[in-house]
């Protein structure tokens, strides 16, 4: 465990993901909804690529590294793929598609100056609240 | 037949997934650790609200490291609009549609426990039949929904 490496990391690591989503034009609710409403298919190749390469890394990393350079263990993602999942995630879909703007884009978004994209970051807080209050499994 | 799909071009969006997919990936191979972003709006609440669900052992150990995440995509999103030739653009859609989608998508996000980026990005690198199905799931939902909206509002 090395603190100092470890919160760059996360810190490098989430600039990236922001800066990427900027390039992309995700943080544009416009561009998402181009694509839902098939008149560009961009997003399948932020989806695509991003996919992609995080596929690789993953798998190699757990194959060749017995450890993650500055902790001690992977965490693995928790999929108990209940009916639950895929209610969550068909209500998740209904509110992206009137908003176009799904978690990540509301949070970086507000880092190009887009601050209509507040809204959303409140609705998201407000929308996990009373699901973690009223609706946890 | 390119120019239709990807009126836009093709390279910044190539180019844009695969500085998601480096910083997911660097964030992995350092810390172990998987950087969906929807997490971090039940996370949060564990700092202001006293009930019980918000501080369950696997939101309260993740709180910091996802607030820190979230705080610096913003910073990595500011950068490249001052450093580089990135639009800023303010968007037009309507307040309401922000933020009832945002309601809706907050909700439905932790009711199953992942979004774009950790059912759509992290889930499928991990090899994860559930998350499979839950983007198909959300991408048919989503895609149902915004023709609708278009239709009725008269197009975006």
């Amino acid at each position: 465990m090395n603190p100092l490496m470890y919160w760059l990391s996360i810190i490098l690591g989430g600039a990236l993901f922001g800066a990427g989503l900027t390039m992309a034009t995700m943080v544009q609710p416009e561009a998402v909804l181009a694509f839902l409403n098939f008149d560009n298919f961009g997003l399948l190749l932020v989806l695509g690529s991003a996919t992609t390469l995080t596929l690789v890394v993953y798998q190699l990393a757990k194959r060749v590294m017995q450890k993650p350079l500055f902790a001690e263990k992977f965490e693995v993602r928790l999929d108990k793929g209940t009916k639950q999942t895929l209610i969550g995630a068909g209500i998740f879909g209904i509110g992206w598609g009137i908003s176009g703007v799904c978690p990540g884009p509301a949070i970086a978004g507000l880092g190009t100056g887009n601050w209509p994209l507040l809204l959303t970051l409140l609705g998201m807080l407000l929308g996990a609240y009373i699901q973690g209050r009223w609706f946890n499994r | 037949m390119l120019n239709e799909l990807f009126p836009t071009g093709m390279s910044h969006f190539a180019l844009g997934g695969l500085m998601i997919g480096l910083g997911i990936s660097l964030i992995f191979i350092t810390t172990g650790l998987v950087a969906g972003a929807s997490s971090v709006f039940s996370s949060s609440w564990s700092f202001l609200s006293k009930a019980e669900f918000f501080h369950q052992a696997s939101l309260k150990s993740s709180r910091n490291w996802r607030l820190v995440f979230a705080v610096a995509s913003i910073a990595g999103a500011l950068v490249m609009v001052q450093l580089f030739d990135v639009d800023s653009v303010i968007t037009q859609v309507s307040g309401w549609q922000l933020f009832i989608g945002g309601l809706i998508a907050g909700f439905g996000a932790r009711f199953g426990n992942g979004c774009t980026s950790g059912h759509g990005i992290c889930g499928i690198a991990s090899l994860s039949i559930p998350s499979l199905l839950a983007v198909l799931t959300f991408l048919f939902t989503a895609i149902v929904t915004a023709q609708l909206m278009s239709a009725v509002l008269g197009g975006q």
